[in-house]
């Protein structure tokens, strides 16, 4: 259980960030949607202490993170950001095995190669595993840093627009393979996206957030009817269902 | 195989850059010398040799620990401004103090090259360089900027042509008496090593190393403070050699890719290996005189790096 409590991140005189206050459930894909410049990166970046907030808590676990060490932390919540470039040549198996580092400091174990290969296998990087990360395609590269916040074995998962630059056959998978993340592993995934008809399918909760408030949360059903998503983004919508799923239809 | 090879490239190296100068020595001499041999072969040939060893490793590992830090593959002491502020340093220890002693310069060396890399790195914290050829492109200006002041003071206090001997790199005045602290560059490969775990994930950049539970800062000032030594040591032994540190860790990555723990080791050894080889040309090709070996370093490097550029992933 993850419990944001009254945060609030200013950069100068501007608030990107304004007294959110959300639980967020464990075992559970929550997806984080609203307009750009909503806040949504900053709230994942203050939850992944990856930039101190001004005020307010986040309690993961019943421990606030500002009592947790980093290396703990880094156990128990994983993030990745949007737009990785990798211009530096890791061998995949290289890159997911720094996955391992809050555990061992880069001294691997057996079961550090355990649960690499595990990873690899998960995220079907084996034949890959001997490539370097500079020669991979957009979606290859994605799974690579999949696979090493995997690797990282924790309960936490943060990803940040993990369908940036992806197609669309490459974000459905990606989006799989999240739900399979939350479904056959147990992890507790955070995200932010943009396309809100991925959110709806394969999400369980929503957070909607806009110009740095709380727009709204919920499950998927409680929060992607026509009247919030309408004023959430400010454009006219359908709502079609079809197999008791929504589609946002916007153009 | 491969490595029995490049072994004895290395030792043949070192045999003939300890045989070749204005006074040559033969093979057979070189286990019974005579007394004027052993002066040159202890006083001269040996330290010089040494210190080509370490200096070429050192400017070589220091190469690689930045482009890590930076996440760019042209980053090095030498496009960063580190050399510079070195420079910069030892002219103004040279000026504040009259008989300005080495611990002196080296003090001086050491912290400017710190507070000017530091400079550099944290202008690249906070500006967003968008293309990864601008990076080194800023840090040439900036070096050149630094480099100017200290050229500028020198020429009011007439202490030009000691500038200039920093600004090229030579080994020729290196004889046992002066060259004792590039030893310096031990412990600090030593430290390298032991933390080299730690510089192996920094490549992930700032963000995902600090979600895998690594202080970035630390080990950001942790890096700056090694270069900065290492670069103070050679520049204060030989001069500045550029380039070297840009050009065999982009060398080895071709072949062994980026992971630091994994190339640290290739990257010392034929940083070192490459500048004796240089040494030795820089010493017969107008012998009995010598050209810098800096201007050595700069025309096989370029030719070695454009080489391996145009063929690229085959290598």
């Amino acid at each position: 259980m993850m419990e944001i409590k009254q945060l609030s991140k200013k950069y100068g005189q501007k608030k990107v960030v304004q007294d959110i206050t959300v639980p967020i459930r464990k075992g559970e894909m929550t997806a984080c949607i609203g307009p750009n410049g909503a806040g949504k990166s900053t709230l994942l970046e203050m939850v992944s202490k990856l930039i101190p907030s001004d005020t307010g808590e986040i309690y993961i676990d019943g421990g606030e993170i500002r009592t947790w060490k980093q290396n703990e932390l880094a156990k128990r919540l994983s993030v990745l950001k949007q737009s990785n470039i990798m211009s530096m040549r890791l061998t995949i198996k290289e890159l997911v095995s720094f996955g391992r580092f809050p555990y061992t400091k880069g001294r691997l174990n057996q079961h550090c190669y355990n649960v690499i290969e595990k990873s690899l296998n998960y995220m079907g990087l084996n034949e890959l595993s001997n490539q370097y990360i500079n020669t991979l395609s957009g979606g290859q590269l994605q799974r690579a840093m999949i696979a090493m916040v995997l690797a990282q074995d924790t309960d936490y998962i943060l990803l940040d627009e993990p369908l940036n630059n992806l197609d669309m056959k490459y974000s459905v998978q990606m989006m799989k393979t999240m739900r399979g993340m939350v479904d056959d592993l147990g992890k507790t995934v955070i995200t932010v996206i943009h396309d809100i008809n991925f959110a709806a399918a394969y999400a369980d909760n929503i957070i909607a957030m806009k110009e740095g408030k709380l727009f709204g949360s919920g499950t998927v059903d409680e929060m992607v009817t026509k009247e919030i998503i309408e004023e959430l983004f400010e454009i006219n919508i359908d709502i079609i269902e079809k197999e008791s799923k929504k589609f946002v239809l916007y153009y | 195989m491969e490595k029995i090879g490049f072994f004895s490239l290395l030792v043949c190296s070192i045999l003939i850059s300890l045989l070749v100068g204005a006074e040559d020595i033969t093979f057979i001499e070189l286990f019974s010398p005579n007394e004027l041999q052993k002066i040159i072969l202890f006083s001269l040939r040996i330290p010089r040799t040494l210190s080509l060893l370490l200096a070429g490793a050192t400017l070589a590992v220091s190469g690689v620990l930045m482009q890590q830090l930076t996440q760019n593959k042209f980053v090095s002491p030498t496009t960063a401004g580190t050399m510079d502020s070195a420079r910069l340093g030892i002219i103004l220890s040279m000026i504040l103090f009259n008989q300005s002693s080495l611990l002196h310069k080296t003090l001086f060396a050491f912290i400017f090259s710190i507070a000017g890399t530091l400079i550099f790195v944290s202008f690249l914290n906070s500006v967003k360089l968008k293309s990864s050829i601008m990076i080194p492109l800023v840090g040439l200006m900036y070096g050149n900027v630094v480099g100017a002041i200290g050229t500028f003071l020198a020429y009011q206090h007439d202490l030009i042509q000691n500038a200039t001997a920093w600004l090229q790199g030579n080994f020729s005045l290196i004889s046992s008496n002066n060259y004792q602290l590039i030893f310096l560059v031990f412990p600090l490969m030593i430290i390298i090593y032991l933390f080299s775990h730690y510089f192996s994930v920094m490549n992930l950049g700032k963000d995902q190393v600090t979600s895998l539970g690594v202080p970035f800062l630390i080990l950001e000032i942790l890096v700056i403070i090694i270069i900065s030594i290492a670069t103070s040591a050679v520049i204060l032994t030989a001069g500045n050699v550029p380039f070297i540190g840009v050009i065999i860790p982009n060398l080895i990555s071709m072949k062994q890719g980026d992971h630091f723990k994994k190339v640290l080791f290739p990257t010392a050894y034929f940083g070192g290996l490459f500048l004796v080889v240089c040494d030795i040309f820089a010493r017969v090709i107008i012998a009995p005189y010598e050209v810098p070996v800096s201007l050595i370093v700069g025309i096989i490097g370029t030719g070695l790096f454009l080489f391996l550029l145009l063929k690229g992933e085959q290598l």
